[in-house]
């Protein structure tokens, strides 16, 4: 054996790059788990193609997992790769061009074969062409290693036995940055228990791995990272979907109504449905509907009987949901639409991310039709998000659209779960008896009278003597509910379903500031989160103030967001769009805001954003 | 495998609280909402509101725990002449947001009111669906082959060459046979009545109501202004009877009166034809059997039916027990909380949101 050197790092940036094919979701997914329960703080952002298997080898295939770890709070999945694991010619390929020179880069030589390098364009193969001479590279014959080390195993056939390689990978990987692989021992014993040959053949893998690592002087070093400095409590890893689906679940639980979920499938919002209806000893109801409309209608329907109504989708199927959207408006019954952006128009991108449907929502509908929209800014907030989201609605009676998107959605960080004690949320109240009295004096049920703080009407639900009534999508008039075409009436029921929406309550906008003379205002809304703040960390810590904000709530504003915008002689709003927010900043505000948008289907990287920062610093100095 | 096995209720009202002994028995009036009706003189959506109020009383529930749930179209404004619970939604979606209020809530009557163009237009996916999955409603289908409130364009129940603003040379659709596509979905209950025809359609509402699981009701109704008409050879005392084909489960297939009488037999090769009482022989008379569990023929009888109404089946159609999908829906969920011994409390929850991958700082 020879000897190791061990160096400490602050941070590291793994991708794992392969084939549709090769379990590169599931190898950095254990990787992450591992990460995290030695305590570092953690993001992850999965990158995978649309196609289920595209022809393998092609770069239209390759799908990857980037892993980002540090000894101090992470904000992003990282700009680029310190190390990239490339399981085949079409993965290096696709990937070359984020990795830094000097980078570590780790090929499976037994994959670069005529074949496949021609599948990609290469007329000459990397491995030893002198073309990645700038990077660190480990060439490892990565599949046949793999076979070897399995080659006790008499029952399994090659192909078998190389599907291992991913495990193999792993151990590696584990090796060279200390981490515990007991959480996937563990792992493959549940995955795998029903078939014992396979489950030995992937553990004894994973162990050839590692001890790859440690036997062999290619690696010369292995790393460690220490923990991440957290505030106490319990933690989990947890990707944006699971977070928001048990946000919905302890929403309900506090409101103490059943939860409803009408829903169709759809990428990349579908891991809710299927959380969902895991969930089934919480009382949660999931009906998987014949289409986006059936689901929200049935969502709308659940919800008219006293349940939280939820429908789940991402941009094409909040259009087909629309009309229904619009009655839960008429209707004023609570509804909670998520939204999981992805790359549009039409079907666009359906596993890349996007912020383009804040318009859609916003405006998406005929007539005046306004609902209260708020977005989730990183996986594990997506969780406070969706409990705020059925706050509002059943607060206010009003569908609420949660805006999420595809990198939130399959991203992964870790989550201090919370004690349900402290959750917020109460018992929500059903009308139980007559509100008014008629001209006779005797009580009677009046549909429309609003609750004077909230303007919400009353939710009265069929199964409740007395307050037999009739609602529809006609208008209704004021207070009464009964079919009205008067213009006045109108008028004032248009400017009414505003003001409630108007009056919802929201905290007014913080600002992070620490100096307190920034000039220059860097807002963001939804997933960007993340990418500003991390770029104003970079500009901050080279010495120039730069002042930080961000939204939740997009309708309505906070009250003191026009203020807050007059404040700074530039406010910079980057967008994964082509300036939706700025659109209505500008628009409501007459303020000038610095637009900054990029539509490539990928988070914005802190470099770009910082460039973008220090650029407008420039400007106003 | 039935609902009986499966301990589920065979009633479509198992769940509905009925009123108290002793309560005052309900009448029309109970049911009569305080609304001004406001369809054109004439219109047959009065005959079957009139029907519908006066039939209510009979299912003896407690008001509060009906509700009807209606579409768009003339018919679609229903609700609002019922003092039950209703809403009047949009077009085509109120099986889908009945299949929501029924699945969280097995207490209730549900109702879905629709139209032609409604039903089997722009709502023909949720219709299909609701039929198939065998939802706990009840859907009353009024055909008046038209669309009446945009103001009387052909529908997809239009025969064909029916000249509207929109089909001023003829209409050249093919129509939908309301009641073939809803076997054809393997509904679990099917009717046809005529609105006129009060007796028939009490029957029919009564055995659609307490049907457990999805029946569709297809209503023949006239509207005088934009389809006038349409059913008269139906309702003409000349004609009617030769026309009508009154089914009745357990007898013979039969249509004309008295020596006219015909009866339905089976020809070579599976069709099956009318021929005089007189002739039918020694031929295999066929015994409609509205229970039977392959809808084949069932559909068949509906196939007797053409656009000329020479003979029109009336009745119900198809009356079978199938595990409703709300029942089911709700059984997986009652077992997985009686598994787990009970309701979810918070420390439920916070298991839940904990997960099985945890760790602790500090
Ligand atoms: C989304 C949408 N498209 C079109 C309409 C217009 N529209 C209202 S009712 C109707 C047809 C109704 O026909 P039917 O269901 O047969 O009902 P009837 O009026 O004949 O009772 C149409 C096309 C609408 N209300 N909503
Ligand atoms: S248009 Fe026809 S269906 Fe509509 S209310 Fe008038 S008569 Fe009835
Ligand atoms: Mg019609």
């Amino acid at each position: 054996m020879t000897s190791k050197t061990v160096q400490t790092l602050d941070r590291v940036v793994i991708r794992f790059a392969g084939d549709s094919g090769d379990g590169m979701q599931l190898t950095g997914d254990r990787f992450t788990s591992e990460t995290a329960a030695l305590g570092n703080d953690l993001s992850t952002l999965p990158n995978f193609p649309a196609e289920i298997r595209a022809p393998q080898g092609t770069l239209p295939g390759v799908s990857s997992f980037q892993l980002h770890f540090a000894d101090h709070d992470v904000l992003t999945p990282g700009d680029a790769p310190d190390v990239l694991v490339a399981m085949n010619p079409a993965a290096l390929k696709a990937n070359l061009a984020d990795l830094p020179r000097g980078a570590t880069l780790i090929l499976d030589t037994d994959e670069f074969t005529k074949r496949n390098l021609g599948k990609v364009g290469y007329t000459s193969n990397p491995v030893d062409d002198g073309s990645l001479d700038s990077w660190h590279v480990h060439p490892l014959a990565l599949t046949s290693i793999t076979v070897e080390a399995l080659a006790a195993f008499e029952g399994l056939s090659r192909k078998e036995k190389e599907r291992a390689k991913n495990m193999f990978a792993l151990g590696l990987l584990s090796w060279m940055y200390t981490r515990p692989t007991a959480g996937t021992e563990a792992f493959l014993e549940k995955k795998f228990g029903a078939r014992p040959e396979i489950l030995a053949a992937n553990l004894a893998a994973l162990r050839a791995g590692w001890n790859y690592g440690e036997t062999t002087e290619d690696f010369a070093s292995s790393y460690v990272v220490q923990p991440a400095p957290m505030p106490p409590g319990t933690y989990r890893n947890i990707t944006g979907n699971t977070a928001l689906a048990l946000g919905l679940v302890a929403a309900a639980h506090r409101a103490g109504r059943p939860l409803l979920l009408g829903s169709y499938p759809i990428t990349p919002a579908s891991d809710i449905l299927h959380a969902l209806s895991g969930m089934k000893r919480h009382g949660v109801t999931t009906v998987q509907a014949e289409d986006e409309i059936a689901g929200i209608g049935i969502a709308l329907g659940a919800a008219y009987g006293g349940a939280v109504g939820v429908t789940t989708t991402s941009g094409p199927g909040i259009a087909l949901k629309s009309e229904t959207i619009g009655l839960a408006v008429s209707l004023e019954l609570p509804l909670v639409v998520v939204d999981i952006q992805r790359g549009g128009p039409s079907t666009g991108l359906p596993t890349k991310t996007e912020q383009a449907d804040l318009l859609q929502v916003m405006f998406g509908r005929n007539g005046e039709s306004p609902v209260p929209v708020i977005a989730a800014r990183t996986p594990a907030d997506c969780f406070d998000a969706a409990m705020d989201a059925v706050r509002i609605a059943t607060t206010y009676r009003t569908p609420v659209v949660l805006l999420s998107d595809g990198y939130l959605a399959n991203g992964s960080e870790p989550w201090s779960v919370p004690s349900v004690a402290e959750l917020p949320g109460a018992p929500v109240d059903l009308a139980t008896e007559p509100n008014a009295t008629d001209d006779a004096g005797e009580p009677v049920f009046r549909p429309y009278l609003r609750d004077p703080e909230t303007l919400a009407r009353p939710w009265a639900v069929p199964g409740t003597p007395g307050l037999e009534h009739r609602i529809g999508g006609i208008e209704k008039a004021d207070v009464t509910g009964d079919i009205s075409y008067d213009p006045d009436n109108h008028d004032k029921m248009v400017r009414l379903r505003q003001a409630k929406v108007d009056g919802v309550t929201v905290p007014d906008l913080e600002v992070d500031d620490p100096t307190g003379d920034a000039r220059v205002l860097v807002i963001g809304w939804g997933s960007t989160y993340g990418p500003v703040a991390a770029a104003t960390r970079v500009v901050r810590n080279s010495g120039r103030p730069v002042a930080r904000a961000h939204l939740r709530h997009l309708n309505p504003f906070p009250a003191n967001l026009g203020e807050v915008l007059r404040r700074y002689d530039r406010v910079v709003l980057p967008e994964m769009n082509t300036g939706q927010l700025a659109l209505l900043l500008r628009a409501k505000y007459l303020v000038d805001i610095r637009s900054h948008t990029a539509v490539r289907g990928l988070p914005f990287t802190t470099v770009e954003l910082a460039d973008v920062i220090s650029q407008t610093l420039e400007e106003v100095r | 495998m039935t609902t009986t096995d499966l301990g589920m209720p065979a009633s479509g009202l198992a769940h509905v609280p009925h009123q108290p002994d002793g309560e005052a028995a309900q009448t029309k009036r109970d049911f009569t909402s305080d609304q001004e009706v406001r369809w054109c003189p004439g219109c047959g959506d009065y005959v079957i509101l009139a029907a519908v109020q006066s039939f209510l009383p009979e299912l003896g529930l407690r008001r509060e725990n009906i509700v009807f749930v209606s579409g768009i179209g003339c018919s679609s404004r229903f609700p609002y002449y019922l003092d039950t619970y209703g809403m009047h939604s949009i077009h085509g979606r109120a099986p889908a947001i009945a299949t929501g209020l029924a699945t969280s809530r097995p207490d209730l009557s549900v109702w879905v009111v629709t139209g032609d163009g409604d039903a089997l237009s722009i709502g023909g996916n949720h219709l299909i669906h609701a039929l198939r999955r065998n939802v706990n409603l009840t859907i009353l289908l009024f055909n008046n082959q038209i669309y009446g409130l945009t103001k009387g364009q052909y529908s997809p129940t239009s025969r064909p060459g029916t000249v509207t603003k929109s089909s001023p040379l003829g209409s050249v659709d093919r129509p939908f046979n309301p009641v073939s596509l809803a076997l054809g979905a393997e509904a679990t209950f099917v009717a046809r009545a005529m609105e006129s025809d009060r007796a028939e359609l009490r029957t029919i509402l009564k055995a659609a109501a307490e049907h457990r699981g999805t029946a569709l009701v297809e209503i023949y109704q006239n509207c005088p202004i934009f389809n006038d008409g349409a059913f008269e050879v139906l309702k003409d005392r000349t004609q009617q009877a030769a026309r009508i084909v009154r089914l009745r489960s357990g007898e013979p297939v039969t249509v004309g009166a008295d020596d006219e009488r015909k009866v339905l037999v089976r020809v070579a090769g599976g069709t099956q034809e009318f021929v005089p009482e007189a002739e039918v022989g020694a031929r295999e008379v066929v015994v409609h059997d509205a229970a039977a569990d392959d809808p084949s023929a069932a559909f068949a009888l509906s196939r007797l039916d053409s656009v000329e109404m020479t003979h029109v089946p009336m009745g119900i159609f198809r009356q079978v027990t199938r595990p409703t999908y709300d029942d089911l829906v709700r059984a997986q969920v009652d077992a997985a909380v009686d598994a787990a011994g009970g309701p979810a409390g918070d420390d439920d929850l916070e298991a839940l949101l904990r997960g099985r991958d945890t760790w602790t700082v500090g």
